[in-house]
């Protein structure tokens, strides 16, 4: 057996490869979407699978969001298991009526009898340069669809090992990939990628003992930078990596806050009907007794996504986040 | 040859879909809505299938009245009644074979029948005991759609996969008049051209979509013309001429079974009901539009045709009148017991595996069921 060097590999080829092994193990498996064929998607990561699998397997189709969402619902009615590529966030709302309307509840309404194994990619977030349409942060308006999943990578491996587990899921599956995360790179073994817990599992990136971070996606490795800069004023933070929005993981972000006592939730979504008021409630209602201070969210302005030479005031970055970490009541510790 | 392939020189060359056609079938419909019955074509139709039509005809619009007299005893939550449209929903059902596909929407309860789905759980929907009541894989009927115009990409779906896996398998999609302003309408029969999915689409023009009338909706010269546009033939038919609209739809589904691709099929029909149990038609048309359409009748169209050729027997006629009997009395006496509710029930399937969440919201609703029962018991809470 010959052993191949670990190399860096991007998010984007780690995505690749899980859409690969997914359509090797499985021919159920159908790739569809706007440019994925022959150009390998505009982002590069359906790159390879028309070629390898046919047209028929990764699929260009018409323009239209509605109808490539609709039309795999049908082929999923069917046996087939499709993963269907919205080009953008702000291009996947076309579809939102077949995804609430239909998607979401088709499983419930047919009392299990006709489950939808769709998973749903959408490149989301800002932090590229994107004009505008090219940069919002959709996921409050997924999580709060009951009936899908939403989950969204932080790191490489996670990217690799969470795609297969949405397209194996006889659930659908929003799949929300960070595309400033795209082309951050890690070691990580494509010929032997490590499997991922369930979806729904959260996990602790940073142990630490002042306060914890709450956040995903692409706001995972800004948290990290923020806690090593933390350290150097004296607070060791613990940052957790949601992974999925829903299922939400109540023990592990409740366990962290417990231990701690002081939490901030971290997104670039707006902060307004955002998933950080969902998350700080449920911290509140099940950690009250154990907290220092309220718990702070720190994330998007509540403005429509701005244009991209000023799109760095909008982003949560390393200095809004230790502000927020310095409100956290400390004086009281006297 | 890719795009990327093209660059340096500069050669255009057209696509395929911008080749002349080969196919000689024409796209453009007929000027006037196709007619068998009171024609002299009606004499080649087959008289056991002129037979099977009228039976189910009978029967669908004693189910019309069957319901609509339910919902008025408050059985039923709405009933939204296809009275005068019975021939486009049953020739719809009896032009698929078993292994094909039927994507209704909400007012088809009659083609889904017709298909062999229990009447009672066709009701579900509109008793409000649960959503879909059927097994959508039992007759192959997807559920009952109440948003318009959104399950017909679902049928371009299935069928596309069906023939991707190689099954012999068509579609058929109905919608309505209003349905086709609907963006699902065109990006479903747009993908369905483009991909030549064995699908057929069914618009069922019954000149109103609640109260708006057609002129409101379209500048089309029919709705059938709207196939033009996507490369796929466009049919009008006397959508209460039951014969004339199984012939149209079975040369469809044999079209698309053989790999000819989709056809839109403009059924020409009336609702003689009001939109449904909560609406007044009095408010957006008067009765004597009403009455006219009356007398275009499809029972009474196919009685003539079929008195005319003397397969209306008095045998025949009763054993028609007792089925549909049989059926409304079946209805009625299901219908008038209370369904069994189990509000626990609200947390299955909302996912393969319940979540943590859901869970959590179970046991909240179990508690108030329990303490709801102590007080109806007049024990302490």
């Amino acid at each position: 057996m010959t052993t191949v060097a670990v190399k860096p590999a991007t998010m984007a080829q780690a995505l690749t490869r899980a859409l690969r092994d997914a359509m090797t193990a499985d021919p159920s498996v159908h790739v569809m979407g706007e440019d994925v064929g022959t150009l390998g998607g505009v982002f590069r990561v359906t790159d390879g699978l028309a070629k390898e699998f046919g047209e028929t397997r990764c699929t260009d189709t018409p323009l239209a969001e509605a109808g490539i969402l609709g039309t795999a619902v049908g082929m999923a009615m069917y046996g087939l298991r499709p993963v269907v590529e919205m080009q953008f966030d702000a291009f996947a709302y076309p579809a939102f009526e077949q995804l609430i309307s239909h998607v979401s509840r088709m499983r419930n309404r047919t009392r299990g009898r006709m489950p939808l194994p769709i998973t749903v990619r959408v490149p989301y977030g800002g932090g590229i340069g994107g004009v505008e349409h090219h940069s919002d942060s959709s996921e409050a308006y997924y999580m709060a669809t009951p009936g899908l999943h939403v989950v969204t990578p932080a790191t490489v491996a996670d990217a690799y090992g969470l795609l297969r587990r949405a397209i194996a899921s006889d659930d659908p599956v929003v799949f929300l990939e960070p595309k400033r995360l795209y082309w951050s790179k890690d070691t990580w073994n494509p010929e032997h990628p490590t499997d991922v817990e369930p979806i729904g599992r959260a996990v602790v990136r940073r142990t630490g003992r002042s306060a914890t971070l709450i956040t995903y996606g692409p706001s995972v490795p800004v948290c990290l930078e923020a806690a090593e800069a933390a350290h150097a004023e004296g607070w060791d933070l613990e940052v957790v990596d949601l992974r999925s929005l829903v299922p939400f993981d109540d023990e592990t972000v409740c366990a962290s806050v417990r231990r701690t006592g002081r939490a901030v939730v971290v997104h670039e979504s707006g902060g307004f009907g955002g998933p950080g008021g969902e998350i700080a409630a449920r911290v509140t209602e099940r950690c009250f007794h154990h907290l220092e201070a309220p718990v702070l969210r720190v994330a998007g302005f509540d403005i429509p996504y701005p244009p991209p030479m000023l799109e760095r005031h909008h982003l949560p970055g390393v200095d809004r986040i230790l502000d927020a970490v310095a409100r956290l009541q400390w004086e009281a510790e006297g | 040859m890719t795009v990327m392939e093209q660059r340096g020189a500069y050669r255009p060359s057209p696509p395929p879909a911008w080749q002349p056609r080969t196919d000689p079938t024409p796209l453009l419909p007929d000027e006037r809505p196709y007619r068998v019955l009171g024609t002299e074509t009606a004499a080649e139709a087959d008289p056991e299938l002129l037979r099977r039509l009228y039976t189910q005809l009978v029967r669908g619009r004693r189910y019309n009245a069957q319901a609509t007299a339910l919902t008025k005893q408050g059985r039923l939550a709405v009933y939204p009644s296809s009275t005068g449209q019975e021939a486009c929903e049953v020739a719809a059902a009896l032009a698929l074979e078993e292994r094909d596909w039927l994507f209704p929407s909400y007012r088809d309860t009659l083609a889904v029948i017709a298909r062999g789905v229990d009447p009672v759980e066709a009701l579900t929907l509109l008793r409000g005991d649960w959503h879909t009541g059927y097994d959508p894989y039992a007759h192959r009927v997807a559920p009952l759609s109440t948003p318009l115009a959104t399950q017909l990409p679902h049928a371009v779906g299935l069928a596309h996969a069906a023939r991707l896996k190689g099954d012999d398998v068509v579609a058929l999609a109905m919608v309505g008049d209003g349905g086709t302003s609907e963006g699902d309408f065109h990006e479903a029969l747009n993908f369905a051209a483009v991909w030549q999915a064995p699908v057929v689409f069914l618009v069922q023009n019954n000149g109103f979509a609640i109260s708006v009338p057609l002129a409101k909706q379209t500048a089309a010269p029919s709705l059938a013309h709207k196939a033009v546009g996507y490369g796929m033939p466009g049919r009008l038919v006397d959508g209460n001429d039951a014969a004339a609209v199984h012939e149209v739809l079975a040369a469809a589904v044999r079209r698309a079974r053989e790999g000819g691709g989709p056809t839109l099929v403009e059924a020409v029909t009336y609702r003689i009901d009001a939109h449904t149990n909560a609406d007044d038609a009095t408010r957006y048309r008067g009765d004597t539009e009403v009455d006219t359409w009356r007398e275009h009748d499809p029972i009474v169209l196919l009685e003539r045709e079929l008195t005319h050729r003397g397969l209306l027997d008095e045998d025949f006629a009763g054993r028609v009148r007792e089925d549909a009997e049989a059926m409304a009395a079946d209805l009625r006496a299901r219908m008038n017991r209370d369904p069994e509710l189990d509000p626990m029930h609200l947390f299955d399937q909302v996912y393969a595996e319940t979540t943590g969440q859901l869970r959590e919201q179970r046991a909240l609703l179990r508690a108030e069921l329990e303490a709801e029962q102590q007080d109806q018991e007049g024990g302490p809470r």
